[in-house]
C-alpha cells in the first residue's frame, strides 16, 4: 500500500459516497449537489492516475456546467423544496435497482480485475505530457475534434429548436 | 507505483451507481445523475487505460475529453427535450401514464 494507493482511495470513497447519496437522496437539489461531490472524487481519482489536464475539464465541463444545468432544470420543472414524497420508488424498484447495481459490478469486476492483471498488478504513475497531449488532438485526433464542434453546434440548434415547439403547433 | 485493482474497482462501482440511479429515479431530470456517474465509469477506465501506458497517441488523455463534450451534448438536448415535456405535460414523473394535461 503506497501513498497513491491510500490517496486513490481515499478519492475513490468520496466519489462512490457522493454516488450513492446522489443516487438515493429524496431531496431533490441535494441530489444534483452530491453529483458535485462524486464528480469531485473521480477528478481527484484521475489526478491521481496522472491525466491532469482530464481532471481540470471533467471539473470544468461538469461541476461547471453540467450541474449547473441540471440544477436549472430542477428550478424550472418547480422541483419541491424538501423531501420529494411524490416521486418516491417503492421497495420493489428500489431492491431491483440494487439488485440490478451489484449484479453489473460483479459482472464488471469479474471481467476487468483478470485486465488489470489480478489483485497484486502494479504500475508506475507518470504525468501525462500536456503539450504532448495538444500536439495529438490537433494532428492525429484532428477530425474527430473538429467533428465534435459540429455536434456541439448540432446539439445548440437542437436545443433551442425543440424548446420552441408550441403547445398547439399541429 | 499505484495498484491497477483500485481505479478498476472504482469504474465498475460507478457504473454500477449509474445503472441502479437509472432505475431508480422517477423525475426526469434525476435520470440525468445516472447518465453522468456511468459516464465517469467509463472515463475512469479510459485514463487507466492510459496511465497503463498501453495506448497510442495519448488515447488515454484524449478520449476522455471527447467523452466529456459528447455528454455536455447530451445532457444539453436531453433537458431541453425534459423541459419541452414538462411545459406540454406539467408532469416530470416517468411512471404516469402518457395522456396530456386535461
Amino acid at each position: 500500500m503506497t501513498a497513491l494507493d491510500l490517496a486513490f482511495l481515499a478519492a475513490s470513497v468520496i466519489a462512490v459516497a457522493g454516488g450513492v447519496l446522489a443516487i438515493t437522496t429524496r431531496q431533490v437539489v441535494h441530489a444534483a449537489l452530491w453529483l458535485v461531490v462524486s464528480l469531485l472524487g473521480v477528478a481527484g481519482a484521475v489526478l491521481i492516475l496522472g491525466a491532469e489536464l482530464v481532471a481540470l475539464v471533467l471539473l470544468l465541463v461538469y461541476v461547471g456546467a453540467v450541474v449547473v444545468l441540471v440544477l436549472f432544470a430542477l428550478m424550472l420543472t418547480r422541483a419541491p423544496i424538501g423531501p420529494d414524497t411524490a416521486h418516491a420508488p417503492g421497495l420493489p424498484r428500489a431492491l431491483a435497482a440494487g439488485a440490478v447495481g451489484a449484479a453489473v459490478v460483479t459482472m464488471l469486476l469479474s471481467v476487468l480485475i483478470p485486465l488489470a492483471g489480478g489483485w497484486g498488478a502494479t504500475v508506475d504513475r507518470q504525468s501525462a505530457d500536456s503539450p504532448r497531449v495538444a500536439r495529438e488532438i490537433f494532428t492525429t485526433w484532428v477530425w474527430p475534434f473538429e467533428l465534435l464542434s459540429l455536434l456541439l453546434l448540432a446539439a445548440l440548434i437542437a436545443a433551442l429548436a425543440v424548446s420552441r415547439i408550441q403547445r398547439d403547433a399541429p | 507505483m499505484i495498484h491497477l485493482a483500485g481505479p478498476y474497482v472504482l469504474a465498475a462501482l460507478l457504473i454500477g451507481l449509474g445503472l441502479a440511479g437509472l432505475l431508480l429515479r422517477r423525475n426526469a431530470v434525476l435520470l440525468l445523475i445516472g447518465v453522468e456517474l456511468a459516464l465517469a465509469g467509463a472515463l475512469v477506465l479510459m485514463v487507466t487505460a492510459g496511465a497503463r501506458g498501453e495506448v497510442d497517441h495519448e488515447a488515454g488523455s484524449v478520449l476522455p475529453l471527447f467523452v466529456m463534450t459528447i455528454a455536455a451534448a447530451e445532457v444539453v438536448v436531453a433537458l431541453a427535450i425534459i423541459l419541452t415535456a414538462y411545459r406540454h405535460r406539467a408532469r416530470i414523473d416517468l411512471d404516469e401514464p402518457n395522456e396530456p394535461r386535461s
